[in-house]
């Protein structure tokens, strides 16, 4: 059905995708699209609460409902030690709770009945009795002295402090501030949104009362490492376990947890003896699954009189909500957020963070970000343009000032990131000659002398993706490599395994490409298939925007070691000496007689069928890929608003986004997956939040308060690129997912702030809503 | 009611919503919730023609009324030009919006066979993306405008480029 059907699909064809057709069809193969035979449908009761003590719980009535085959509190799960799992940080949380509530939307009970309404209507008549208690709702009020005491369920607990974390090197730093020229201070706060995929969380729990094996279908971008997670927490034996992850609708990183819900289903399918299905609703998304940000970010950068950065300096309290359940590697406590020293040449930095609890939801999740990743841009992004700002340098040349030099990679940072490659001067021209922003400038300086508010921001990020390497980067114990199974069948077509798993990002597409241009087979040959635990090699999943980067290499390496293969059998065939073989994309030939020669499908049959003596059958393999280093994507985005004085209302005129993510494999996917994360990044900077009100009550418990952008508001975004290879990955690229996510934000932010600077307002915390800029110019005594 | 051309029938309770009929009783799967309060769009159907929001109708509400889901955009094996529309363009990721984007695009390009990218955007501007944004969406919808209007010039070629695996 497609108009490039007739392509090879090699690295840099933008071929269509294979994955749309039964999409387009209305044939996809969501979790929610699955019934099994007998399945019966759960729905969970929840905390109205933020912080209370359960006094009783009566599901008498609840259990009469027709139709109600089982009610589920925290004292039966407490039976069967299942009350409490582990989080991926290290940390417990509560499955279903037996003794507080410690935040709204908190599992307290579940319903198990034959229909979806029926298994509501009981939850609504499970009777609760609360003592309600003093919530908190801000690392500030976690520290408070007199604060509820969140976590009292944990031995030796005293505070409602998490963990403490540190980066760099304080004596240097503070040594380069004793000898600043000038020091600029940035207080932000980023706060909590929502990765928000359209398609909620859910799973199908189906244990097999005869056999044992426990089927679980659930919307999880890890399946792999669910699946061991989910072997730890019930006891049950490893190989009796199957995940499988369906097709996903959007995960941006919502969808690596286990939530509680999983652990309650799948223990009532295994003391019912039928498949249970559980589907979130909306605010059950919102108020009880993995949220994001939410740092509270104060830095400092000094610089020397000739405009250089010399030291930068952080602290940021993090709001971890009432269980440490941040998903990212385990020896990190903040994530990588220690990368926000950014793209520039800083001799030394210091970071410092502190973990609080409160009584809001759990999560912390990497949304569409290599865990934490966002937050450090943000912050020296917004940092370094309040600092050209008040040093009276523009923008643009203070960044180019600074940047880390294409001759200084691959470059240390002064927190310990070597970063493999990068070109920032360039991709920071390309920007501004798209924008054309010297002309622009000029525009900016004359309609500000007429009154009106306008300007432009810029950012310039440095990402850090692609995680492993496995000695340093790994979640609960588990390396992170991941890899891929490539089979080849005798008529030349195949079958590649992964264990990353697409939430919409094309893999089906990008990973059949690698196999066209490595091994020759055409990419509508290779079926790619993922997320069955029973069938793929292992890996530890998609999120972070590691899968080309971990998963894609795999790929590589296990092509080119079928393509060894392929020249003995070609040799064989052809009579020759392997040596004397040239390969070219699709076939081998003798050296001087290109007109012998064979292709890889001959080669594939001849595995099958006239081997070499000596020679194992079948041509398939398997490769598991530990990356020796992360990997850097970068850019430069440029943004141009007019803010309307009279209401604060802010209109983005153009944006410019400049991104270099190495080789592209498939670049009209690329350029959907930068489109996609900029409408992410201005629904962020300008719309989305999650806030309590001072009962711990969530306010964006649905999408007519958790405002996503819509085609109206989006901006129409204009892209450009430029190509720095990643020295160490096998085919140079370096993973795009997130990069426009990470980056915008602090670019629309920037924009806002440079129009604003005039009135000598520094600051906005995002979302940047039309209130906020308003009440700022009336504070600077702004009218009309 | 009619669905996708077909008589079909079935006993609900009077607060069975048109989406749960849809994706339970008739097994039509393609038709999502993404929201449950009319603001995601992903339940799109067309009512008589018309877009509406699955998960705020009752299916008694509909009854004797005709109702079309993505399952009835293709004909047989080919695909209705918004379908080429959004495969051509990149205009799908995870596809979970897809189904109601493609019903509210062809419901516009019924009444407006030609228009302008704004009243694409105001358009759509009831169904949310969370993957693609939205500058591939108006290129899908443009691309289906344009084959409907090469349809009208030379029917027999635009069922071809339509049509087919």
């Amino acid at each position: 059905m497609s108009s490039t059907m007739h392509m090879h699909g090699g690295i840099g064809e933008s071929i269509k995708r294979k994955e749309d057709a039964r999409f387009l069809r209305g044939k996809g193969n969501y979790l929610d699209d699955f019934v099994l035979p007998n399945m019966l449908h759960m729905a969970i009761l929840r905390s109205p609460h933020a912080h209370a003590r359960i006094k009783s719980i009566d599901t008498k009535a609840a259990s009469a409902q027709p139709g109600v085959i089982a009610v589920v509190t925290g004292e039966l799960m407490a039976q069967h030690k299942l009350a409490w799992m582990p989080t991926l940080s290290g940390d417990t949380q509560a499955v279903l709770a037996t003794d507080k509530v410690r935040f709204q939307g908190q599992e307290v009970a579940a319903v198990i009945a034959e229909t979806k309404y029926q298994a509501e209507d009981a939850r609504d008549a499970i009777e609760v009795e609360y003592e309600i208690l003093a919530p908190v709702t801000s690392p500030d009020g976690a520290k408070a002295p007199g604060a509820s005491l969140i976590r009292d369920d944990k031995e030796g607990q005293k505070d409602n402090h998490i963990y403490h974390w540190e980066s760099g090197d304080q004596v240097t730093t503070q040594a380069a501030f004793a000898k600043a020229h000038k020091v600029v201070r940035l207080h932000t706060f980023y706060p909590r949104c929502h990765p928000s995929p359209l398609e909620t969380c859910g799973c199908i729990a189906d244990v097999n009362g005869v056999t044992g094996k426990a089927t679980i279908y659930m919307t999880s971008q890890a399946p792999h490492a669910i699946r061991t997670v989910f072997a730890l927490v019930t006891g049950l034996p490893e190989q009796q376990i199957r995940i499988i992850s369906p097709d996903i609708g959007g995960g941006f990183g919502n969808k690596v947890p286990v939530y509680p819900g999983y652990v309650v289903a799948t223990a009532a399918s295994l003391l019912i003896g039928r498949p249970v299905k559980w589907v979130e609703d909306r605010t059950e998304n919102l108020i009880s699954t993995g949220f994001a940000r939410d740092y509270h970010m104060t830095g400092d950068l000094a610089v020397d009189e000739n405009g250089k950065m010399t030291a930068l300096r952080v602290h940021l309290d993090s709001d971890n909500g009432a269980f440490f359940a941040d998903a990212q590697p385990s020896k990190f406590k903040a994530g990588l957020f220690h990368i926000v020293t950014g793209s520039y040449d800083i001799p030394t930095a210091h970071v410092t963070a502190d973990g609080y609890y409160t009584n809001k939801a759990p999560g912390g999740v990497a949304f569409r970000c290599s865990f934490r990743v966002t937050e450090a841009s943000y912050l020296i992004e917004r940092l370094v343009t309040n600092a050209a700002l008040e040093l009276g340098i523009d923008q643009a040349e203070f960044r180019k000032k600074n940047f880390i030099q294409p001759e200084q990679f691959p470059y240390t940072s002064a927190t310990g990131w070597i970063y493999d490659s990068g070109d920032y001067p360039k991709a920071m021209d390309v920007a501004l000659d798209q924008l054309g922003y010297a002309e622009l400038k000029k525009d900016v300086e004359a309609r500000r002398k007429k009154g009106e508010v306008t300007g432009i921001g810029i950012a310039s990020f440095t990402e850090v993706v692609g995680a492993g390497h496995g000695a340093e980067f790994d979640i609960l114990g588990l390396r992170m490599f991941d890899s891929a199974e490539l089979r080849v069948h005798p008529t030349g077509k195949a079958l590649l395994r992964m264990g990353v798993k697409s939430q919409g990002q094309g893999h089906e597409t990008t990973f059949a490409q690698i196999v066209a241009e490595e091994l020759g087979i055409p990419a509508q040959d290779v079926l790619v298939e993922e997320g069955d635990t029973d069938t793929a090699p292992y890996g530890l999943g998609t999120y972070a925007s590691r899968s080309t980067p971990v998963a894609g290499a795999a790929t590589a390496m296990v092509s080119r070691q079928l393509r060894e293969k392929a020249r003995k059998l070609a040799a064989h065939l052809l009579e020759a000496d392997e040596e004397d073989l040239v390969w070219e994309r699709g076939k081998f030939y003798v050296k001087g007689s290109p007109e012998r020669s064979k292709t890889i499908q001959e080669a594939a049959f001849a595995a099958y069928t006239n081997l070499p003596e000596g020679m194992q059958a079948g041509l398939e393999g398997v490769h598991y890929y530990d990356p020796p280093n992360m990997t850097y994507p970068f850019g430069t985005y440029a943004v141009v608003v007019d803010i309307d004085k009279g209401t604060g209302q802010v209109k983005v005129k153009r944006m410019v986004a400049v991104d270099d993510c190495g080789v592209r494999i498939n670049p009209m996917i690329v350029e959907g997956q930068i489109q996609g994360g900029l409408t992410e990044g201005f629904g962020i900077a300008f719309m989305e939040l999650i806030t309590f009100d001072a009962d711990g009550n969530c306010i964006g418990s649905n999408f007519m308060d958790y405002l996503l952008p819509t085609a109206w508001e989006t901006p129409k975004f204009e892209i450009g690129q430029t190509v720095t290879p990643s020295p160490h990955h096998p085919l140079g690229a370096k993973g795009v997912g997130e990069s426009a996510t990470v980056g915008s934000p602090a670019a629309f932010v920037n924009a806002v702030i440079d129009a604003l600077s005039p009135y000598g307002i520094t600051n906005i915390d995002m979302p940047v809503t039309s209130d906020k800029v308003w009440a700022a110019l009336r504070s600077k005594g702004v009218t009309e | 009611m009619r669905v996708n051309g077909a008589e079909r029938s079935g006993d609900v309770e009077p607060r069975v919503l048109l989406v749960d009929f849809l994706r339970t009783n008739l097994a039509l799967t393609g038709t999502h919730v993404g929201c449950d309060t009319t603001s995601c769009g992903a339940c799109t159907v067309l009512l008589d023609g018309e877009p509406v929001k699955s998960c705020t109708l009752l299916a008694v509400q509909v009854d004797g009324r005709e109702i079309k889901t993505v399952e009835g955009l293709a004909n047989g094996a080919a695909l209705a030009p918004i379908q080429v529309g959004f495969h051509e363009e990149h205009g799908l990721q995870c596809g979970f919006c897809t189904p109601g984007m493609m019903l509210v695009a062809s419901a516009l390009l019924e009444r407006n066979p030609n228009p302008t990218d704004d009243e694409i955007r105001w358009a759509i501007s009831g169904n949310i993306c969370r993957c693609t944004g939205y500058m591939n969406i108006v290129k899908a919808v443009q691309y289906a405008a344009k084959m409907h209007s090469e349809a009208a010039k030379a029917p027999a070629a635009a069922a071809v480029a339509g049509g087919g695996e």
